[in-house]
């Protein structure tokens, strides 16, 4: 099996930064691929896969994030993970759209 | 057998299985495993991950039809961490490595990654710490979970065993099965210890590492009178208590039958009798024993059993609750004796070096004027409804009493100018606890109305021995020359100032010394509630004449060690049944 291995940085842009609900995303969309994934700050290095250590990366908005993926199907795990950072955002507001909705539920008008 | 001394704040014995209760708010003890256990543990940490994770898609079965619910959301963040391989290994590791239990494992990892979080500065990302302790529960719910249902379907007889008890815990206590308490942390106004005296079951608070030299279903002897708790004791043991236990029961009983009777030594001098209390409704209970008035209020349970400073309503209702009970009697409230080991809630104390030392009770009143002044007013707005004194603790110089005094007449001028009324002749004392208070006490004795001596404090900075560190407590003595010397001065410049004097330490409860100080001249001990009916009857079997004998002979006696032994030996004579 080709063995290849890339890199790729991103950039955190939804407001409330990569909290639970975004890092289970991460990891959902890593544990697809069968290529190990690793990702990086400018301290440390974690698992990809792993919400517990993604999560304590604690990326907030703005921060960047090197991922490495390696394995034969490295570049598509990348593209995909880019995607849901980057241009997904998470299904999240950026901080100029910022109403702060980090509630999932949609508030209710209440009347 | 082990034997832990703790302090005592209910009194009984009881002698029954141990039940241990884990407490959510805090951390699991670590309990060693053998090398030869690991595989066990590692197998339940793997156990609870897969219940839990069952219990959790049950949960989030159940929220299926919900389009978009932030619980599913949040379910399903708990499931990727119970999935997460990294979590479990970390945890099986640090079993592995530190030979600790499954439950101790995922608590301290749990905590770990929970405290990584909140170390973070963005307030929506350290938010998530919640997550982890819910996590962490949801797991220990699994390795703990039949215990902790227990305590609510008991069917036989228990001594409760915990680091502390909160009360939600309590709650659901079966006052017929739970005989005893016995907590780790906690003081004498700690939630167990108002819990068990509500209860009347003996505890033991302070035991420090109990929890952890404890097992489930252990015999434990809880012993409320000395403090003391035994492990595992032998048979030998076991027989002593149950024959004490019994003494002690048809002791109370006998001595119930002098609640009635006065205070008075066989040549007819009378001694007031007062009780030690830190909470309103303990009023009640100095009545019932007997009690003749409230010889020293403590009210630092205002501030340690509040969310946040009481304010001056929630000291008047305390004070005016305690005074519907001794409407015409003495109650002497103490302002707020907080500091050292004790703090305020908002714990605005940096660590001092040497608490002891340092800015506690009268001192942290006068450099917190606002709280002080709250506490005086609402004590001066309740003199009216009784016999109310006022009294200040640790003054250690004759600056500090006048000070004190002076912001209280400020509070005076302010209530007159709001026409509030308060007694005008409320009388002001001051507890005498420093050796520096006692060596000037004639002076000291020319400002107040009255002095009242603790003794703990006294022989602790006289003795320079801290009695809670047990590496020295063995150097506390009530009985030594030094303390007694000191006391003696105290009592005559009362006595020469014609003010009035009490003693309200625990020397005021030991049955030995109470001989001793009616014989230095002491004519009002004021007592933790459960003692007042056997001193009491210490007091009606003696007469003043052999009190000032053996005070003469014992102030003439030069070390610790002759005076303790003289002293057991008379009393056992004078009083064979007390001891």
């Amino acid at each position: 099996m080709e063995k290849t291995a890339c890199e790729m940085q991103v950039e955190i842009k939804n407001a409330d930064g990569l909290h639970m609900r975004p890092a289970m995303q991460f990891v959902d969309i890593a544990n697809q691929f069968k290529c190990d994934i690793s990702v990086s700050n400018e301290q440390t290095s974690v698992d990809g896969k792993s919400i517990m250590q993604i999560s304590m990366l604690a990326a907030t908005v703005g921060s960047k994030l090197n991922i490495k993926a390696e394995g034969p199907d490295a570049q598509e795990a990348l593209n995909a993970l880019k995607k849901l950072v980057e241009d997904k955002m998470f299904d999240e507001p950026s901080p100029g759209n910022k109403k702060r909705n980090h509630n999932l539920v949609e508030p209710h008008d209440g009347n | 057998m082990e034997i832990k001394k703790g302090i005592a704040v209910s009194p009984g014995i009881s002698i029954a299985k141990s039940l241990i209760i884990d407490s959510e708010d805090y951390r699991i003890p670590r309990r060693l495993i053998k090398p030869s256990q690991r595989m066990v543990e590692i197998q339940r940490t793997r156990n609870a991950f897969r219940a839990a994770t069952k219990e959790l898609t049950g949960l989030q079965e159940k929220q299926k039809d919900i389009e978009r619910s932030k619980i599913k959301d949040i379910f399903a963040v708990h499931l990727r961490f119970l999935h997460d391989r990294s979590l479990r290994k970390r945890i099986t590791d640090l079993v592995h490595s530190d030979l600790v239990t499954a439950e101790y494992a995922v608590s301290t990892t749990l905590r770990e990654i929970a405290s990584h979080f909140t170390k973070v500065s963005d307030a929506y990302i350290s938010e998530r710490a919640a997550d982890i302790y819910d996590i962490e529960r949801r797991l220990l719910k699994q390795l703990l979970g039949s215990k902790r249902e227990d305590v609510e379907h008991l069917t036989e007889e228990v001594v409760v065993i915990a680091r502390e008890l909160s009360p939600t815990q309590t709650a659901g206590f079966n006052k017929k099965y739970v005989k005893g308490l016995a907590t780790d942390a906690g003081g004498r106004t700690s939630h167990t210890a108002i819990v068990a005296r509500s209860l009347g079951i003996p505890a033991v608070v302070a035991l420090e590492d109990l929890t952890e030299i404890t097992g489930g279903a252990d015999i434990v002897i809880i012993d409320g009178n000395r403090g003391i708790v035994i492990v595992n004791p032998d048979d030998e043991t076991i027989r002593q208590y149950q024959k004490y236990s019994l003494e002690f029961k048809e002791f109370e009983h006998k001595l119930d039958a002098i609640k009635e009777k006065p205070a008075v030594t066989r040549d007819n001098v009378k001694i007031a009798l007062l009780g030690n209390i830190e909470f309103p409704d303990e009023a009640e209970f100095v009545l019932q024993k007997g009690g003749d008035g409230i010889g020293l209020y403590r009210t630092e349970f205002l501030y340690l059993n509040n969310p946040s400073e009481p304010t001056e309503q929630d000291h008047y209702n305390a004070y005016a609750e305690t005074l519907r009970v001794f409407k015409h009697r003495p109650v002497i409230i103490r302002t707020m004796d907080l500091g050292a080991d004790k703090y305020t809630q908002s714990r605005r104390f940096a660590p001092e070096p040497n608490p002891f030392l340092g800015l506690r009770s009268i001192r942290f009143c006068l450099r917190n004027l606002v709280m002080f002044k709250t506490q005086l007013r609402a004590i001066l707005r309740a003199s009216v409804l009784g016999d109310v004194k006022i009294m200040f603790p640790l003054i250690s110089n004759l600056h500090e009493s006048r000070q004190a005094k002076m912001v209280l007449h400020d509070v005076m001028e302010d209530l007159a100018e709001e026409s509030v009324n308060y007694n005008k002749n409320t009388q002001v004392g001051i507890m005498i606890e420093t050796p520096s208070a006692a060596l000037t006490a004639a002076s000291l004795a020319r400002e107040v109305d009255f002095f009242s001596i603790g003794t703990n404090d006294l022989i602790q900075y006289t003795l320079a021995v801290d009695r809670g560190n047990e590496l020295v407590s063995t150097l506390y003595a009530s009985g030594d020359p030094a303390v007694l010397r000191l006391i003696r001065t105290v009592i005559q410049d009362a006595h020469k100032a014609q003010i009035d004097l009490s003693v309200c330490g625990e020397m005021a409860s030991e049955p030995e010394y109470i001989m001793l100080l009616l014989g230095m001249g002491v004519r009002t001990l004021s007592l933790t509630p459960p003692m007042i009916p056997e001193i009491k009857q210490i007091i009606r079997s003696v007469t003043i004449e052999d009190c000032n004998n053996i005070a003469r002979k014992v102030l003439g006696m030069n070390s610790e060690r002759q005076i303790s032994g003289y002293l057991r030996n008379v009393v056992s004579k004078t009083l064979p049944e007390v001891f």
